[in-house]
């Protein structure tokens, strides 16, 4: 795969949501940004593929805040 | 300060201040590092040099201390490497801590095979003097102590300067004049430029003290440990048993009462332990910033080092940077006053360090935000690599407290002939040469047979003497190092024949019999080819020299 996935990849996607909700269950909200920061360089280096990365980010900026040219 | 006292070096009256105004062809103002690098290396290639310096001594505090291998090469060539490297500390291992833990280790020069290690530690004021000691055996360079330049004029085929002594001012004029006058660069705001950039809001003690101890001279590079908790430290060892000691205190710290030995000595004592033995030799406390001209060269003036670009001083890539600056510049300037080059090619300068500082820039910038994070999400990335960095292999290369200095590779220069043949390594044209074990007439290290002047460096029997010779004739004179299974008796002018007696030579050039490599006065790669052929070489050479 050499583009990000959107379509459905998740076998079990309320199971999976549970999960990751219940990650943070009794975790201060210092604690779950941590958390939520660890997760997502776990998987950058899971993924590895530097312009999936960057899909995934243009992707998680959209709708939030302009897109900006890269550096 | 009980293990240096700085020397004094006495003003004297010129004949020029009884003269209107008199002429030299070459300006250097400040007498750091990089303005008397580049002082030596003019003096070298005959070129008569005035140094000007507002002050009579050298540093004053340690300020750089960690001198590379790059720097160091280029102190063997211009004949001061042996007194740094014998006085300083050695050292190619850093360390880095997250609280108790070590998260992260590199090793700056793994291989063995190279005459100068990664890395030395040496006082900054311990550079100068033997930077001085040399320009004063050179006849063809002056140091002038206590001529503050007041006033700068640029005007047709020169500049004007004002120069301010203890027995009243003076005028000179140059042709060419070179900027080392420091971060705060008199001369850059008497002209009216800028340097552009960004403070780094934080505030860092810096302390030497004088410490017997057996700690190795690997830098050490802590995070948030016991002793310092939620900043950062640094120890590293320099000459003398001074060790230099950073403490990370934040942006509101007030820098008057933490450069007091009362707030200094709890945290020396939390963090060498209450028994240590130390006293403190010198303290500050700084604020870094990253900043550059956006030009380095405004006609017949050149800024170089902090000058023309600072630095936060993790990676340590500020002097090592400014002594690459002048080492690119001399052999330039001189190729321009000879008349062998066009002005063009000391364009090449700013084009070719304008860029090795924005290299600079970037790596300094990441690791100064590594440490001192600029928002609250960033601090949260970065303690999250701190934390994966214990279990997990891939975080530890995330963890940055500097990337230390490697010397620029000029990869996108206009002066580089692009490959035309495949090669193996990454001695690519824009590469500084690597070095390597040798037997050979002159010295057993190779880099030492690149003399300063353009260079072809032949595998085998691939130049023949009598070409050998003919390049040697031409304009731009080009010597040629033979590579061969054993060495001649003796070094000529016009070629040598050296012998890879490690095989390091073959290995790290990928050096098959018949490849021939070009380097510049200054080291650099500027082509190279599988096979020789003269036409090619002289185009090479012409490209590199601006008159292709």
């Amino acid at each position: 795969m050499t583009t990000l996935n959107t379509e459905p990849n998740l076998p079990a996607p309320d199971d999976f949501y549970d999960e990751l909700i219940n990650l943070h269950r009794g975790l201060s909200e210092a604690q779950s940004a941590l958390v939520n920061a660890k997760l997502i360089l776990l998987l950058a280096n899971h993924v590895g593929d530097p312009a999936i990365l960057r899909a995934a980010m243009a992707a998680a900026l959209e709708d939030v805040a302009p897109r900006r040219g890269s550096r | 300060m009980t293990s240096y006292t700085n020397p004094i070096y006495a003003y004297r009256r010129s004949p020029d201040q009884d003269r209107d105004v008199s002429h030299h062809p070459v300006i250097i103002v400040g007498a750091g590092p990089v303005g008397l690098a580049a002082a030596i290396d003019l003096a070298q290639r005959d070129i008569a040099v005035l140094v000007l310096d507002e002050d009579q001594t050298v540093s004053v505090g340690s300020r750089a201390i960690c001198w590379a291998k790059r720097t160091l090469e280029i102190f063997d060539r211009l004949g001061c490497g042996e007194p740094v490297v014998r006085k300083g500390v050695g050292w190619n291992v850093g360390k880095v801590f997250h609280r108790n833990d070590l998260v992260f280790q590199f090793d700056l020069l793994p291989e063995h095979g190279h005459r100068r290690p990664a890395f030395v530690n040496l006082q900054q004021y311990y550079v100068e003097e033997y930077l001085v000691d040399r320009v004063s055996v050179l006849p063809a360079a002056e140091i002038r102590w206590m001529n503050k330049v007041v006033g700068v004029t640029p005007q047709a085929g020169g500049v004007l300067l004002r120069i301010d002594t203890p027995e009243g001012d003076y005028a000179l004029t140059c042709e060419w004049l070179i900027v080392a006058d420091g971060a705060r660069s008199p001369v850059r705001t008497m002209l009216g430029l800028e340097a552009e950039g960004q403070v780094f809001h934080d505030r860092f003690l810096i302390t030497d003290i004088r410490m017997k101890s057996d700690f190795p001279p690997e830098r050490r590079f802590w995070f948030d440990p016991p002793f310092h908790p939620n900043q950062s430290a640094l120890l590293h060892r320099q000459a003398d048993d001074v060790w230099r000691v950073d403490f990370q205190l934040g942006w509101d710290a007030d820098p008057e009462e933490e450069k007091k030995p009362a707030r200094i000595l709890p945290r020396l004592r939390a963090m060498l332990g209450a028994e240590a033995n130390f006293e403190i030799e010198w303290a500050s406390v700084y604020t870094f910033q990253c900043r550059r001209m956006p030009f380095f060269r405004h006609g017949r003036v050149f800024f170089t080092g902090d000058a023309a670009h600072l630095l936060s001083p993790f990676g340590a890539r500020g002097a090592n940077s400014g002594i690459q600056d002048a080492d690119n510049l001399v052999w330039k300037l001189k190729l321009v006053m000879d008349g062998t080059a066009p002005d063009r090619l000391l364009d090449t300068y700013d084009i070719e360090r304008t860029a090795a500082a924005d290299e600079n820039i970037r790596n300094s910038t990441r690791s100064t935000d590594f440490i001192t994070p600029k928002s609250a999400v960033s601090r949260t990335f970065r303690d999250a690599v701190l934390a994966l960095a214990k279990h997990h292999a891939f975080a530890r290369r995330l963890v940055n407290s500097g990337r230390l200095s490697v010397p620029t590779v000029l990869a996108e220069s206009p002066l580089n002939t692009p490959d035309q043949d495949r090669f193996a390594g990454s001695i690519v044209p824009g590469a500084p040469a690597a070095d390597a074990p040798v037997s050979g007439p002159g010295s057993k290290w190779f880099i030492d047979y690149l003399h300063g002047v353009f260079t072809l460096v032949a595998f085998g029997d691939a130049v023949p003497a009598a070409a050998a010779a003919t390049l040697f004739q031409d304009d731009i004179r080009c010597r040629v190092v033979h590579v061969r299974a054993g060495s001649s008796g003796s070094e000529a002018d016009s070629q040598v024949v050296i012998a890879d007696s490690a095989g390091l030579l073959a290995k790290r050039y990928d050096g098959r019999p018949g490849t021939c490599y070009l380097f510049r006065p200054d080291q650099h790669v500027c082509a190279r080819w599988r096979a020789f052929d003269l036409a090619a070489v002289r185009a090479a050479i012409a490209r590199a020299t601006g008159n292709a």
